[in-house]
């Protein structure tokens, strides 16, 4: 029942690091940290998109790619290629960014994200998430906000923000929940869960997680405003 | 009463608020929202009286009527060219845009631009589903013959022309290279090897700099400190002008 942390509070995310722009070749780029999980998104685009009829002549398509590295877990070798997870991933990594991302002005587009995580331990989708937002607004697109995400659980009765590997596995009623959030409005554009848990325990939890989710907002605007650092005066030279 | 939340030339980044109230006015960047105006991308706050817009910093080059770009012949069709724009669509470009010359019906179009040229056009119309026109009526317009095509950040065009094309004149009287920039992130660059490459690293310069103050200044010693070892021949004449600035 009173599970305790030994490097952290309950409420506690783990420690956090973000940069953007670090692949040179595409449009926009970030990797994203937190704790031992380390995730890579670079996006292309808008750019033309074939076959020609995924198209759509009202607005962009925005597609997501979310891949483990062979090497990335804790045990046993990721079989490279896409699996059943890692499509779903990708797919709810696509709705959860989707409402913050205006593709209004890229009819018949793509923008193409793709996100490489080389080391995992627990909470990658929502790692994924972070540094995919942060490399959206870094690829210069219009976007209503940033979206952060982290996970929230339920370790037999234990309410805990941002689980890892070892509480993921924890035996017993363990519930594990991502959750990607707009900080300004408070939307919630991603929530997944499996486990066990209460209805007011997810209503406590879905409390716990906004201080957790401005903290990481505040390290990926950190992150992105880091580039362009020293550029406070001048912007009249043409 | 409307009050601002941020200075002028702050950088933000898409979701943050720029200001409160009705008073000032969303523009290019920006979305109103409730109360507040809020920034959609990343970029630098622009105040202009009361209207608040975001000059991007990132970003692929969106066409833009009016425009004077290079571009690639990717295509040759019945009645023209396709051209890749380097962004998301490709541009058009008939025949009878492309020459005061009589082309008879079926001619052979591959004696004018073959697949692979590089032209100089000006985007005549852009269509709400991105259908890009162009011209090559016009002065300066032309196939760009020899040199090399380098890919440099659309956004800093306008830094890389300089005021009144004065950094990019600076970079061709050093170099002694000819140098057309395109709005949309293609230059060309023809000259000396040596000196070509030259202009290159300087443009790069400009791209990596052109955010810190004194850039003209810092631009202008590079290239001294690049020439200092060549014997560039001071071009004796300016009458070719190549620069198409925009805005």
């Amino acid at each position: 029942m009173n599970y305790k942390r030994k490097d952290r509070n309950l409420d506690e995310i783990r420690p956090i690091e973000a940069k953007a722009g670090i692949i040179k070749n595409a449009d926009g780029s970030a990797m994203f940290r937190i704790g031992k999980t380390v995730a890579y998104a670079a996006v292309y685009g808008p750019r033309d998109l074939y076959p020609k009829f995924l198209q759509d002549p009202l607005k962009g398509v925005l597609r997501c790619n979310y891949n483990m590295m062979p090497f990335s877990g804790s045990g046993e070798r990721v079989r490279p290629g896409q699996s059943r997870r890692s499509r779903e991933i990708s797919m709810v990594t696509e709705k959860a960014l989707l409402p913050v991302v205006d593709l209004n002005d890229f009819p018949n587009a793509v923008v193409d994200v793709f996100i490489e995580l080389p080391q995992t331990d627990a909470g990658s989708r929502c790692a994924g998430i972070c540094a995919a937002s942060i490399a959206l607004a870094d690829a210069g697109l219009s976007m209503k906000g940033l979206v952060s995400a982290v996970s929230v659980g339920n370790l037999n009765g234990t309410l805990v923000v941002d689980l890892d590997k070892e509480e993921e596995d924890i035996e017993g009623e363990v519930a594990d929940i991502p959750i990607a959030m707009v900080k300004r409005t408070g939307a919630i554009t991603l929530m997944q869960m499996d486990g066990i848990v209460e209805k007011d325990q997810v209503m406590k939890l879905l409390e716990m997680i906004k201080d957790a989710c401005g903290k990481i907002h505040d390290v990926q605007t950190k992150a992105l405003k880091e580039k362009y650092k020293g550029s406070m005066d001048n912007g009249d030279e043409n | 009463m409307g009050e601002l939340i941020v200075n002028n030339k702050d950088i933000v980044v898409p979701g943050e608020e720029l200001a409160q109230g009705l008073d000032y006015l969303p523009s290019f960047g920006t979305y109103r929202e409730e109360n507040f105006i809020i920034s959609a991308r990343l970029g630098m706050v622009n105040i202009d009286g009361r209207t608040i817009k975001i000059t991007p910093l990132t970003g692929r080059y969106s066409p833009k009527r009016g425009d004077t770009i290079i571009a690639k012949v990717i295509d040759v069709t019945f009645s023209g060219w396709r051209l890749e724009t380097n962004c998301a669509y490709a541009a058009m470009l008939s025949v009878k845009d492309a020459t005061s010359d009589f082309i008879a019906r079926g001619a052979d179009l591959t004696k004018y631009f073959d697949i692979g040229d590089y032209l100089v056009a000006k985007i005549t119309n852009v269509t709400s589903q991105k259908l890009i026109d162009l011209t090559m009526k016009g002065p300066g317009l032309r196939k760009l013959i020899g040199g090399r095509v380098i890919k440099v950040n659309t956004n800093k065009v306008p830094r890389i022309i300089g005021k009144q094309g004065s950094m990019i004149s600076m970079i061709k009287d050093a170099t002694n290279c000819k140098i057309i920039v395109g709005q949309n992130g293609l230059a060309w660059i023809n000259g000396d090897p040596q000196n070509e490459f030259i202009a290159v690293s300087t443009i790069k310069k400009i791209e990596e700099e052109s955010h810190i103050s004194g850039l003209t200044e810092r631009v202008k010693e590079y290239l001294q400190e690049q020439t200092k070892n060549m014997n560039i021949p001071k071009p004796t004449t300016h009458e070719e002008h190549d620069d198409y600035r925009g805005e």
